[in-house]
């Protein structure tokens, strides 16, 4: 266990249930998040990776309580957010904050930039120069010269813009934790690299520490600390991002690596072509290891019995029942 | 000689700010058997260009100059009943969402007979046969061809879509995006079949797409394209390992990869408003190396190297 986490989430579930068709009385679950743990340290950018589906995004949600988790624990600050009223949760929210993937639909496109930095701290009932807050803040994410920027809408913000607007506005609460949902992937690739810098500043210059949700790797090779790969709902590979990204465990995180295509390096994924294409149904459990109807590895124990997450190497946790016996060929 | 040459290609759309230069003067061309790439970040005026190939510019988009030579005719002067015998014939299309680009009560198999059917007059036996051999070439048993697109995984939908996209035998491929709605394990197996079948049937792709990496791993030759030109077109090793154009090279040096970690280069600024586009060379607000002359004159695409066009005034 980490010593000084700031955010821990403890067996985390949730479940969403819902008609099986129009007319039935059945109840069908989708098991977006089952049972995740995790830990996000000081000043640390924890990368959560993984395939569209998996629920990365229902986990990052879960965190701030946008949404109710069905079973489990999140430990902010020392604090179970998980037991909080309104009240207590909306002081609590200062601290933790989130940011969007899509910067086009994430700002009210009738505010100023003005406008939409001082909602917060009104919404918030923060006692502070709110004019000085903003602009230093603006500064911060560089959208400079400042005055240029106030009473602009956001339709007259380019993409990269949008989104520093978006950190801004989230940085005028001055919180401790920051969920990233998928922050640069609407960014084109030259406009993209400045954000991530920027979000490295930011961890730096206000010491925040970073969820970062993402489906591109590369991105998080370069931004995180550490990588957790999240497939169907559970977290089944964690560890240092040179651990991960050098010496991949698990057999879907190897394949996820070894899938995307590399700057100058021709394409031919002999590998790739032993993970199976399967029609999985999201409602209906999948027996024993989630990944063993895909894996080209699989084992009678693996249709089985549910590998739990085993450190395996040092700080490196993998949830695979045959992790030591696969030969990696990078 | 190219299969399809585009020669200063210019469309624009009427709107009302003004006229947007969508493509303002391009030129290229596409080999036979080969897999083109065509780059460039949103804005640039790639999926315009490819559109118009097709004659599928949405309304208010216009060919205002330039020619689209294919098989010695030219595609910006036909009708929409000429385009109707070339488009699926002799150029089909992948399209980018391709989960949405079948229809959800039509048996796939059918699909696809519909589409042979409605462009060459052959019996609907043959073309039922034609289409389960089709999809049985893009990994789709047989037995599944009479399923609908619902009980299609993603990359099995984007496989029926590439059966389809064949169905007739086309010489050129137009691939918008083909993959980026999958996730990148399917997109992998999905790429490494599109590459086998272009190589067995012969064909040419034209791989329209923002994805550097990807082109740089999978075509024959690139074309990079910024706010509505061309800046740089040639041989893809020659391209991406030895870039000319400032842009270019800003480009590849933004791209973070997954083998290591590098220091990233930050292009400062946004792409310009292609409506009043900056005189001279359109990269020039943004550049770091701009000099006098790139504010003034509009550089023109010169060979500098075999087959390596570049259109910057720090190539020498």
């Amino acid at each position: 266990m980490m010593e000084e986490a700031i955010l821990r989430g403890e067996k985390l579930k949730k479940y969403f249930s819902f008609k099986k068709s129009f007319l039935s009385w059945q109840k069908e679950v989708i098991r977006a998040v089952d049972g995740v743990s995790f830990e996000v340290g000081k000043k640390e950018i924890l990368g959560l990776v993984g395939e569209s589906g998996c629920g990365k995004t229902t986990l990052g949600r879960l965190i701030l309580r946008l949404i109710e988790p069905t079973e489990g624990k999140i430990l902010f600050d020392g604090v179970d957010v998980t037991s909080l009223n309104h009240r207590e949760l909306k002081k609590m929210r200062r601290k933790m904050q989130i940011v969007y993937q899509d910067p086009y639909e994430s700002l009210n496109p009738r505010m100023t930039i003005y406008e939409l930095l001082r909602e917060p701290i009104r919404v918030h009932k923060i006692t502070m120069d709110a004019d000085e807050a903003i602009e230093q803040m603006l500064e911060a994410v560089g959208l400079t010269p400042v005055e240029n920027f106030l009473r602009k809408y956001p339709h007259e913000l380019s993409g990269g813009q949008r989104q520093r607007c978006a950190l801004a506005r989230v940085l005028v609460l001055r919180p401790i934790f920051i969920v990233a949902d998928e922050p640069v992937s609407m960014l084109d690739v030259s406009i993209r690299t400045g954000i991530i810098e920027l979000l490295m500043k930011l961890r730096k210059d206000f010491d925040i520490s970073f969820l970062f949700i993402t489906h591109d790797l590369a991105v998080a090779r370069h931004i995180c600390d550490r990588i957790a790969t999240m497939y169907l709902g559970k977290i089944i590979e964690s560890g240092f991002k040179n651990e991960i990204f050098d010496t991949p465990l698990h057999p879907y995180t190897q394949a996820l690596l070894d899938a995307v295509p590399e700057f100058g390096l021709k394409f031919k994924h002999h590998r790739i072509q032993k993970i199976k294409d399967v029609v999985t149904s999201p409602t209906s459990p999948i027996p024993g290891c989630r990944f063993h109807p895909r894996c080209p590895y699989a084992e009678e124990i693996c249709r089985k019995e549910e590998p739990q997450l085993i450190e395996a190497k040092k700080a490196h946790f993998v949830a695979c029942h045959e992790w030591d016996k696969i030969r990696i060929e990078f | 000689m190219g299969l399809l040459q585009i020669h200063n290609l210019k469309v624009y759309y009427s709107t009302l700010r003004g006229k947007v230069k969508a493509v303002d003067g391009i030129s290229f061309d596409l080999e036979k058997n080969e897999i083109f790439g065509l780059v460039g970040e949103s804005g640039c005026g790639k999926s315009t260009a490819m559109l118009s190939i097709l004659g599928l510019l949405p309304p208010g988009g216009k060919i205002v100059g330039g020619k689209i030579l294919f098989e010695g005719e030219d595609l910006a002067r036909k009708n929409e009943a000429e385009m109707k015998s070339i488009r699926w014939k002799k150029i089909s299309m992948v399209p980018q969402a391709s989960m949405n680009a079948l229809n959800p009560v039509v048996r796939v198999r059918n699909q696809i007979v519909e589409a042979i059917l409605a462009h060459e007059s052959i019996a609907k036996t043959d073309a039922v046969e034609r289409a389960e051999e089709l999809l049985d070439m893009v990994g789709i048993a047989r037995s599944r061809a009479s399923s609908y697109p619902f009980e299609y995984s993603g990359g099995m939908k984007q496989r029926a879509i590439m059966a389809m996209a064949l169905a007739c035998s086309p010489n050129i491929v137009i691939a918008d995006e083909p993959t980026t709605a999958l996730d990148v394990i399917v997109q992998a197996k999905v790429i490494d079949l599109i590459i086998d079948l272009q190589k067995k049937l012969n064909f040419s792709i034209l791989w329209v797409t923002h994805d550097l990496s990807l082109i740089s791993a999978i075509c024959d030759r690139v074309c990079i394209m910024y706010a509505g030109k061309v800046v740089e077109v040639g041989d893809a090793q020659s391209v991406f390992t030895n870039p000319l154009c400032k842009y270019t090279q800003l480009l590849i040096q933004s791209i973070p990869t997954v083998k290591e970690t590098k220091n990233l280069v930050h292009i400062p600024g946004a792409a310009p408003d292609l409506v009043n586009p900056p005189v001279g060379c359109r990269f020039h607000p943004r550049c770091p190396y701009a000099e006098e002359i790139c504010r003034k004159e509009e550089p023109q695409l010169i060979e500098t190297k075999k087959r390596h066009y570049a259109a910057c005034y720090s190539v020498k």
